[in-house]
């Protein structure tokens, strides 16, 4: 940790980078820190408990400038960063990764080829309570999966902090702002709350990295992180590929197979 | 609703212009005969049959949805299908995991040369859908159904 801050206000002062974007001490968890200075980056900190997905920050203009910026990054951050790589909103020329692994050595990213080789060792897994949530999901009828989710929309209140917190919800434009027509009713209501879940779920196909941010963000709880987590554990084999190892073919709804398989349309 | 009368269920038809639709135009010129459940809405293509277009069908009330376009290899635009499908199975897979019921909403391909698919097709979801009920469960979320008294009222 302590090279990771030498590390940063080393860049910082010899104007390798204009940012770092890190993690500092909370009141409860570590939040996101932004250093312009070399006095900041000794608050920079980075351990387990850092979960935050900072790679949320990258795509955002306002934030990061024009210059070259360096974020610390975790498997999960690493995973949206090659998912944004794929989709052109990173260069290589503007970022830097810092990262600690898992023995405690602080390791730098320069190419996205450097991450994807890192970020593969990493086998995506559900977490102790993504496998709870969606064993019992699985286990359900249809009639009790909708009893369950209209049960858990109905404390969704539209606050769209999992869009915020996404790194991939980066249009400037979303449909839900768009009111000609008004495609997804503003205000909270049972299915107004659904069509916007299935529609986050829909702009995620191929895209999604699970890194749980938009369930980790939710004020009320709602485990909307297995939905796009589930549709991404289906989506894997039918389109041969999962977001954030990175195959440069593509978005998985952009393209198509000839085989593509199913056995509903008659 | 007494309880001797037929369940007649409102479908709607998402169609794209260069296949289905002139396909069921055919039913129409080779007099065939199909349920008249149904309500055609032309489409420039499969492609461009939006998914929060059938939700919207479900939450206004619709019971089934048929969504049809052109055989693979057939599009008029090459490749619009072939991106519909992908759609449909990963919304399909979603609308699974949501728990809505995905047997409503009824794929097909038919080209403009099967008008009797189209009534085959038609005739098929209607059956289907009567048997599986009004879609009250969408419905009600949706206050569709309070909607209705509401309008029948004033």
């Amino acid at each position: 940790m302590e090279k990771l801050r030498e590390r940063a206000a080393a860049i910082l002062a010899d104007g390798t980078v204009s940012l770092v974007i890190g993690y500092e001490e909370g009141t409860k968890r570590p939040r996101p820190l932004f250093c312009h200075d070399g006095e900041s980056a000794r608050k920079l900190i980075f351990d387990s408990r850092c979960f935050h997905n900072l790679a949320v920050y990258l795509t955002k203009k306002e934030l990061v400038g024009n210059g070259r910026f360096a974020v610390t990054a975790t498997i999960s951050t690493l995973r949206s960063i090659m998912q944004l790589y794929v989709e052109n909103q990173l260069s290589e020329d503007k970022l830097l990764i810092l990262t600690v692994d898992l023995s405690g050595t602080l390791r730098e990213f320069v190419t996205f080829d450097e991450i994807s080789a890192y970020v593969e060792q990493f086998e995506l897994k559900r977490g102790e309570r993504e496998q709870e949530i969606l064993t019992r999901i699985e286990g359900m009828t249809r009639e009790e999966r909708w009893k369950f989710w209209q049960e858990e929309m109905s404390h969704c209140f539209k606050c769209y902090a999992c869009r915020s917190a996404c790194p991939l919800c980066y249009c400037t434009k979303c449909v839900v702002e768009v009111n000609r027509p008004q495609w997804i009713n503003p205000w909270p209501a049972p299915v107004a709350n659904m069509e916007w879940h299935i529609n986050r779920a829909m702009h995620m196909v191929g895209r999604c990295t699970a890194c749980g941010a938009c369930g980790d963000a939710c004020p009320v709880g709602i485990p909307i992180d297995l939905i796009t987590r589930k549709m991404m554990e289906d989506m894997a084999p039918e389109f041969g590929y999962i977001p954030g190892l990175p195959v440069k073919k593509g978005n998985a709804l952009s393209t198509w197979k000839l085989d593509d398989r199913e056995q509903f349309i008659r | 609703m007494s309880s001797e009368e037929i369940f007649e269920p409102k479908i709607v038809a998402f169609v794209c212009n260069w296949c289905t639709y002139a396909g069921a135009d055919l039913t129409g010129t080779s007099r065939l005969k199909y349920a008249t459940n149904v309500k055609i809405v032309r489409f420039p293509c499969t492609g461009r049959i939006d998914f929060l277009l059938l939700l919207k069908s479900f939450a206004q009330g619709a019971d089934g949805i048929i969504v049809s376009g052109c055989h693979p290899n057939d599009c008029h635009y090459t490749s619009g299908n072939f991106h519909a499908r992908r759609r449909w199975i990963a919304f399909r897979s979603i609308l699974d995991m949501m728990g809505v019921d995905v047997r409503r909403v009824q794929y097909s391909w038919v080209s403009a040369a099967e008008g009797s698919k189209w009534a085959d097709l038609v005739n098929n979801t209607v059956a289907d859908i009567r048997a599986l009920g009004p879609y009250t469960d969408y419905q009600k979320v949706a206050d569709y159904l309070e909607k209705e008294v509401q309008d029948g009222e004033a």
